[in-house]
C-alpha cells in the first residue's frame, strides 16, 4: 500500500439503517483531511457494500451502524473473505455496546470508534493502517 | 506478467480492472507497458460523454440510462469524475448513490474517479481509464464529468456522443453561451423539465442552436433538445434513441470525413498525452534543482522579480528553450 500517495476509503451504511448523518460527517472530515471518500449512502447490504470496494478498489472500509444491525457487518466480513478481500481493513463507528463491539473484534473488524472518538483519532488510526 | 494482466482485463474480470484503474489513477510505474499491449483491445465500446453544472441531475440520467441499456442486453461501463478539493486535495465521490440499482448487476462497472489536479493529466488517465474499461468489453462506456473545468470539457468532448444536461431556472441562454460548454453537444436534455420555464428553456436553446446550424450547415447532425425528468425516468427512451441516431449519422458520414474526424481526435489526444508528460517531467526537472530553490528565496527577498526569474530557470534547465523571451 505505500506506493499509494491517495488514501482512497469506502463510507456506507449498513442494512435497515437511516442514520446518514454519521456517516456524513466522517466523509466531510476525511475529505478535508486529504482522503477520497467513496460514499455510498444507506440502506446497503454486504453484497453492495463488497461490490463496490472491489469495483472501486478502496483501502478501507467504514461501517456506520445506528440500528443494533451488528450481524450485517459479521455477514460483511464473511462476505470479504469469500471474496479475497482480507487485506482490506473494516473500521466501524456508532453506536454499537461494547459487549457486541468486542465480538465484531473477534470476527475481524479492526477498530471499532465509539460515540465521543474525535475526527483526528478516526484519520489518524486510517493514515496508520493504510500506510503500512 | 503483462500478458497475463491484459488477458485478465479482456475476460473482464472485475478485480484485475479496478486494480489497474487504481495504477493508473496513482500514477504507478509500469502501468504504461500494460495499456501499451492493452491498446489493441480497444475501440470497440462506444463512448457517451454526460455532462453538466453540479445539480442538474447528471448522475440520475445516468442511472436511468443504464437502466435502458441493460434491458437492451447491453453492458455498460461508467466512469464518474468528481472534483478534487482544491484546499485538501480530498474528495467526496457520490455518484454510486444515484446508481444502487445496478450495484449488484454483473453487467455493470462503475467507477469513481476525483480529479485531483493534475497538470493536465486528468484527460489522459480518464482516457486511459476509459481504454481498460473498453477492452474489458462494454459495449457502452458512460463519462460523467462536471463541466466546469477545461479538462472536464476536454473529456466529454472526446466522447462519440456528447450530452450537455442542463436544468430550467439557472439564469437566461446568455448563462448557457458563457459556460462555454454549449458548443460540444450532440444531444442536450433538459432535466427537472416539470419546473417552471422548461419550455422557455427550450425555445432560447432551439434559437441558439439554430443559429449555430445555418453557420455550419454542412454538418449532417442537428443537436436535439430533450425535455426529462430523469427521476421519473421520463424522456430516457427519447435519449437513447437519439443516441443511436447520432451514432447512425456518424457511421452515414464520407469516408473522408470519418478520416478526418478520427485525425482530428488522434491528434488532439497524442498532443495531450505529450503535453502532460513534457509538462509533469520538465517541472519535476526544474522545481528539483537547487536553482529553483535559491530563485525562490531571491524572488521572497525582493531581490529579483518572478519573470526574470522564470527565464534563467528555464533557460538553464531546459537549453532547447533558447533565451525565453519569445513568449
Amino acid at each position: 500500500m505505500s506506493k499509494r500517495k491517495h488514501i482512497k476509503v469506502l463510507i456506507s451504511v449498513i442494512g435497515l439503517d437511516g442514520h446518514f448523518t454519521g456517516a456524513q460527517i466522517v466523509s466531510r472530515f476525511l475529505m478535508d483531511a486529504g482522503m477520497e471518500v467513496v460514499y455510498l449512502g444507506i440502506y446497503q447490504t454486504p453484497e453492495m457494500i463488497v461490490n463496490a470496494a472491489i469495483q472501486e478498489s478502496v483501502d478501507l472500509i467504514g461501517i456506520s451502524s445506528h440500528a443494533s444491525n451488528y450481524e450485517q457487518i459479521g455477514v460483511l466480513l464473511d462476505l470479504m473473505k469469500k471474496n479475497d478481500l482480507h487485506d482490506i481493513p473494516v473500521i466501524c463507528g456508532g453506536t454499537i455496546p461494547k459487549q457486541h463491539a468486542e465480538a465484531l473484534i473477534k470476527r475481524g473488524v479492526s477498530k471499532i470508534f465509539p460515540p465521543q472518538s474525535t475526527s483526528e483519532s478516526i484519520i489518524n488510526y486510517i493514515v496508520s493502517v493504510v500506510k503500512r | 506478467m503483462i500478458n497475463s494482466i491484459v488477458k485478465k482485463i479482456v475476460n473482464g474480470d472485475p478485480r484485475d480492472v479496478a486494480r489497474l484503474i487504481r495504477d493508473i489513477d496513482d500514477r504507478v510505474p509500469g502501468t504504461r507497458d500494460i495499456l501499451k499491449a492493452l491498446h489493441k483491445h480497444t475501440g470497440k465500446a462506444y463512448i457517451i460523454g454526460i455532462t453538466g453544472a453540479p445539480g442538474v441531475g447528471k448522475s440520475t440520467v445516468v442511472d436511468q440510462m443504464i437502466r435502458g441499456l441493460r434491458t437492451n442486453g447491453k453492458t455498460v461501463g461508467v466512469l464518474a469524475v468528481d472534483p478534487t478539493s482544491p484546499f485538501s486535495g480530498g474528495a467526496i465521490l457520490g455518484d454510486r448513490i444515484r446508481m444502487q440499482r445496478h450495484s449488484l448487476d454483473e453487467g455493470v462497472f462503475i467507477r469513481s474517479l476525483a480529479t485531483r489536479g493534475q497538470f493536465g493529466g486528468l484527460t489522459q488517465s480518464t482516457r486511459s481509464i476509459i481504454d481498460v474499461l473498453d477492452a474489458m468489453g462494454k459495449d457502452y462506456i458512460i463519462v460523467e464529468t462536471v463541466g466546469v473545468g477545461q479538462d472536464e470539457v476536454d473529456i466529454a468532448r472526446s466522447a462519440h456522443t456528447t450530452i450537455i444536461v442542463a436544468v430550467p431556472g439557472m439564469g437566461d441562454h446568455i448563462q448557457a453561451i458563457k459556460a462555454g460548454i454549449f458548443e460540444i453537444g450532440d444531444i442536450f436534455v433538459i432535466n427537472k423539465a416539470d419546473r417552471p420555464d422548461a419550455q422557455k428553456m427550450l425555445d432560447d436553446l432551439q434559437a441558439m442552436i439554430d443559429i449555430a446550424y445555418k453557420k455550419f450547415k454542412k454538418e449532417s447532425w442537428k443537436p436535439p433538445i430533450l425535455l426529462a425528468e430523469a427521476v421519473n425516468n421520463k424522456g430516457i427512451v427519447e435519449l437513447l434513441n437519439e443516441i443511436e441516431k447520432h451514432r447512425k449519422s456518424r457511421r452515414s458520414l464520407s469516408r473522408q470525413a470519418i478520416i478526418g474526424h478520427k485525425k482530428a481526435l488522434a491528434r488532439f489526444e497524442l498532443i495531450d498525452m505529450i503535453k502532460s508528460r513534457l509538462v509533469e517531467e520538465t517541472l519535476k526537472r526544474i522545481t528539483n534543482s537547487h536553482e529553483f530553490r535559491e530563485y525562490l528565496d531571491c524572488i521572497i527577498d525582493g531581490t529579483m522579480d518572478p519573470y526574470s526569474a522564470c527565464d534563467d530557470l528555464i533557460s538553464a534547465k531546459l537549453n532547447f528553450f533558447g533565451d525565453g523571451n519569445s513568449g
